[in-house]
């Protein structure tokens, strides 16, 4: 009951601070990879925590297609800028004013990290629910 | 492209139609339809006598891959022009005889004459094509339309036997061949045989000279039999008869005197030419004529005297490249060996394909070729018994067939030999004519015993399969007509002239300028005529009381034949490789291991230290703090508390704590990002480490301590060593600026990021990124299936074929 109980709030915090890396990776150390460890992290602890059904509930993803959707996600970032007439991969930046937050520099590597990110988390939850599950 | 280049290559096309000609008229025997095209070729290379007795040659190109000089060029001269009469002319006796030998009923004649009109032009192409590879292409081509040929009632045993033997030496020696045109093509720059011969100087001075002429004669040796390499022949006697006259005598096994004789022009002249041609000529023409005497099957006999006869003309052509170093008695001596030897090819041609023709005949009648059973049949098949007197009579060198011309003058030929005063003939030179005539009398004694051991003495019909009687007249058409030609050529030599005498200028260089073809029978008394005569004395005296002494052939022992040699050979690389394999290739994932590593040692430890490559430069050494110092031995304090622990998990934990280590370690060289993943995939992988420690099965799990071995221990010390100086070396050695200096400027300005590792992840380098995660992809899908997806169920068995 601690337990589960300690989990729900850290989770929270994992979560958040795993949103953190990733969004800090250009200019702090993170990004796509730590970020998506972290929040595989959390899951990880959620499983621990309840049993695999009660997650699955309050999840309900497939982690073998977040896997791929994020590889997806990473390639169409790469295939856009063919459209552009500059070669595959080529990322640009630019400063935005965003409704909330105000002047914000974006790039489109974010997007690309993001695919990452998915990927990471889809890989790490894929490997660990299909060992768990083994008998 | 030519006429004659379709000529050449009509044999081919044929070969496409036959089989519908044998499914759609069923009714007619399916080599009268074949029989057609030799006697076309036959008559069309007829009237290419005119042009090659005046001396003049034909040339044809057609383009095959002109950009590096291999066009499909013939070339007729005498030489070839010879060949592809002998080829046509007995070609179509061949088929007739066939037509009449193999039945319609039993046999598949679709193959056979599919086969056999493979062979003609792959034979027309050897004998008429200037570009040597185009040779080549052809001469692999006889190679395996003999080894179909022989295999041609492939559910025999021997027959399979016969056909992989010529194949693993025929070919053995074209790819010996092969390699000799590409030495020729080094020197000279050129496929073609006549430029070849126009630069015949720049060969014999290059170095190369002798390693192309021992393979080309390695080449010419396999295919025509010679000693050692003959014992293929006898084996490939299980072919039918057909096949046997025209491959394996007349034609293919004369594809290597062809080599030599077309190859004369660019070798002659050199000792080693002249010592191994006319040396294992003459070997071969005495062990051939030697192992005649010793078998009971007709077939047996003519086999081994094919390779005798072959051996004879080789000698002579050996004896006639002296002609081509120098001439010193009297003019042109040597051109008469050469003569002789064009001669006997024409002459073997001819008995040779009758006496075959006979033997089948005889087979054909009576069901057996084993002369043990064979006998009285003289009175039962009287022209059989003619045509076999005939040719044997010729073979042994009996007046008046041509065979006595040919073989007084190989006398000439090899007393002349004899008196050659350059490479160490005064001492050796008197072997040559004492072997022939030892090998004219075994010659002598096979030939009568050809002869008169079927056709006279006790007729047996107990021991007969069928009942024996004349053969049917087209069966007797061929040999009927190659016998006459050679009484005909018997008394007729000078018939000839207009053949020969454009061949020998093919063969002889061109410093040899007027050969004359004089052959007669009566030189007066010589010492040639003296040699026949005591070859028929004594030859006659042998053959009464072969009874006797015939047991000379027990004494050799069984164990050190040639033919056990080559089957032991076989067996030996066989069992040998397998051994080979057995010693490394041991299924046991360490041994690899071992051998990996060991090489790499071997590899970069030579390379490092052969090329000077190891260098210890200490100057841009950056100092080591406290904290380093400390970091490293807990790391190797861990390391090697891996090797030396028993339980396995204190290993993991020793891993993980090397684990630890490094990302500390990146802690302090100040790589946050490194760090941070390290930490986490390393505790990832920690518990993955668990989780297969956990699972193991309880029988096998014996907490043992790693066992010590010694290789282990020396292999594993090499690998240390040899990364640690490369390691060393090359950071003594920077030879230019890092570009790190770059990422550092830009990553602000143009990618817009701070985080300089990220930038170069994602942005600068992000096509490695986004392939490291398909890797993870592709791992977690792997992970997946492995795990999920079970095939076989718990017995063992395929759960999808189970049902």
């Amino acid at each position: 009951m601690i337990l589960q109980t300690t989990t729900t709030l850290l989770t929270f915090i994992i979560v958040i601070f795993s949103v953190y890396l990733f969004f800090a990776g250009h200019y702090t150390p993170g990004g796509g990879f730590i970020g998506g460890l972290m929040t595989s992290a959390a899951l990880v602890l959620l499983l621990l925590a309840f049993d695999k059904k009660t997650v699955q509930n309050a999840l309900p993803f497939n982690y073998l297609s977040v896997a791929a959707a994020g590889l997806m996600i990473s390639i169409i970032t790469g295939v856009i800028a063919l459209f552009f007439d500059v070669p595959f991969l080529t990322h640009t930046f630019g400063y935005v004013e965003l409704p909330l937050l105000g002047k914000t520099a974006l790039t489109s590597t974010l997007p690309f990290d993001l695919g990452v990110y998915l990927v990471v988390v889809g890989v790490a939850m894929t490997i660990i629910q299909t060992i768990g599950e083994s008998e | 492209m030519s006429l004659i280049h379709l000529v050449i290559l009509s044999p081919f096309l044929l070969a496409i139609l036959v089989p519908f000609a044998h499914k759609y008229f069923k009714s007619i025997h399916t080599g009268w339809f074949v029989l057609v095209l030799p006697l076309v070729l036959f008559i069309y290379f007829l009237q290419f006598l005119s042009t090659t007795m005046n001396g003049e040659t034909y040339t044809s190109t057609m383009k095959w891959i002109p950009s590096i000089g291999i066009d499909f060029v013939v070339y007729l001269d005498g030489l070839g022009l010879l060949f592809a009469l002998l080829i046509t002319g007995i070609g179509a006796m061949v088929v007739l005889y066939s037509i009449y030998y193999l039945s319609k009923e039993k046999e598949a004649l679709n193959t056979f004459y599919v086969y056999l009109l493979m062979f003609m032009g792959a034979m027309l192409g050897v004998v008429l094509s200037d570009n040597l590879l185009v040779m080549y292409s052809f001469w692999e081509l006889t190679s395996i339309s003999s080894f179909l040929l022989i295999s041609y009632w492939y559910h025999r045993e021997k027959s399979r036997y016969g056909a992989q033997k010529s194949m693993l030496i025929t070919v053995f020696g074209g790819l010996a061949m092969l390699a000799g045109i590409i030495l020729l093509y080094l020197m000279t720059g050129t496929f073609s045989i006549r430029e070849n011969i126009a630069n015949v100087d720049l060969i014999t001075s290059h170095e190369l000279f002798v390693p192309a002429l021992l393979l080309f004669l390695l080449g010419a040796f396999t295919k025509s039999a010679q000693f050692p390499f003959h014992i293929w022949l006898p084996d490939a006697m299980e072919a039918p008869t057909p096949v046997s006259a025209y491959l394996h005598s007349a034609t293919m096994v004369k594809a290597g005197i062809y080599l030599v004789a077309r190859m004369s022009p660019v070798f002659a002249g050199a000792p080693e030419w002249f010592w191994l041609v006319s040396g294992f000529g003459i070997a071969t023409l005495f062990w051939g004529s030697f192992s005649a005497v010793k078998q009971t099957d007709l077939k047996a006999i003519l086999a081994f005297s094919t390779v005798s006869q072959l051996g004879l003309i080789m000698s002579l052509l050996g004896v006639g490249s002296a002609a081509a170093y120098y001439d010193y008695i009297g003019e042109n001596a040597y051109t008469i060996a050469t003569l002789a030897a064009v001669f006997h090819l024409i002459n073997h041609a001819t008995f040779k394909g009758s006496l075959f023709m006979v033997v089948g005949i005889v087979d054909h009648e009576t069901g057996t070729r084993d002369i043990r059973k064979l006998g009285g049949l003289m009175n039962l098949m009287p022209i059989t018994f003619t045509l076999a007197i005939i040719g044997a009579f010729s073979m042994a060198g009996l007046p008046p067939f041509n065979g006595f011309l040919s073989k007084e003058m190989f006398f000439t030929g090899m007393l002349q030999a004899s008196e050659i005063s350059a490479w160490n003939m005064e001492t050796l030179g008197m072997i040559f004519p004492v072997l022939a005539w030892i090998a004219s009398v075994f010659t002598f004694i096979y030939s009568m015993i050809l002869v008169f051991k079927t056709f006279t003495g006790k007729y047996q019909p107990e021991k007969l399969d069928k009942k024996p009687h004349e053969a049917p007249i087209g069966m007797l058409i061929p040999p009927i007509i190659l016998a006459s030609l050679v009484v005909i050529f018997g008394f007729f030599p000078m018939l000839l002239k207009g053949v020969i005498e454009p061949a020998l200028y093919s063969i002889l260089p061109s410093n040899v300028l007027s050969v004359e073809v004089k052959i007669y029978h009566w030189h007066g008394f010589n010492t040639e005529l003296f040699m026949t005569i005591g070859v028929i004395l004594v030859g006659v005296l042998l053959y009464l009381t072969v009874a006797k002494w015939g047991k000379i052939y027990e004494w050799f022992p069984q164990r050190l034949t040639l033919n056990k040699l080559y089957d032991g050979g076989l067996v030996a690389l066989d069992r040998g490789a397998s051994a080979f394999t057995k010693s490394h290739m041991t299924g046991f994932i360490r041994d690899y291991l071992v051998m990996i590593f060991a090489f790499m040692i071997v590899l970069l430890g030579v390379l490092l230290f052969s090329t000077d490559a190891f260098n210890v430069n200490l100057t841009n050494v950056a100092p080591a703090g406290i904290y380093e110092v400390i970091l490293a031995l807990v790391m190797v304090i861990s390391a090697v508390t891996i090797l030396f622990v028993k339980s396995r998990l204190a290993a993991i934990i020793a891993l993980g704590a090397v684990g630890y280590s490094i990302s500390l370690f990146f802690v302090l060289f100040r790589a946050p990002d490194l760090a941070l993943t390290q930490l986490i995939v390393e505790t990832v992988s920690v518990a993955l480490f668990l989780l297969c420690f956990y699972h193991l099965p309880e029988l096998s799990k014996k907490m043992d301590k790693l066992r010590f071995k010694v290789t282990n221990f020396i292999i594993s010390l090499g690998v240390g060593l040899v990364v640690i100086f490369i390691g060393l070396s090359v950071n003594s050695s920077k030879l230019f600026e890092s570009i790190s200096s770059y990422f550092e400027a830009a990553s602000y300005k143009e990618a817009g990021g701070k985080n300089m590792v990220n930038v170069i992840l994602v942005d600068f380098r992000g096509f490695d990124t986004l392939f490291e995660i398909a890797v993870l992809t592709i791992a977690a899908f792997g992970i997946y299936a492995m795990i999920k997806l079970r095939l076989t169920d718990k017995k063992g068995g395929v759960k999808g074929e189970s049902k």
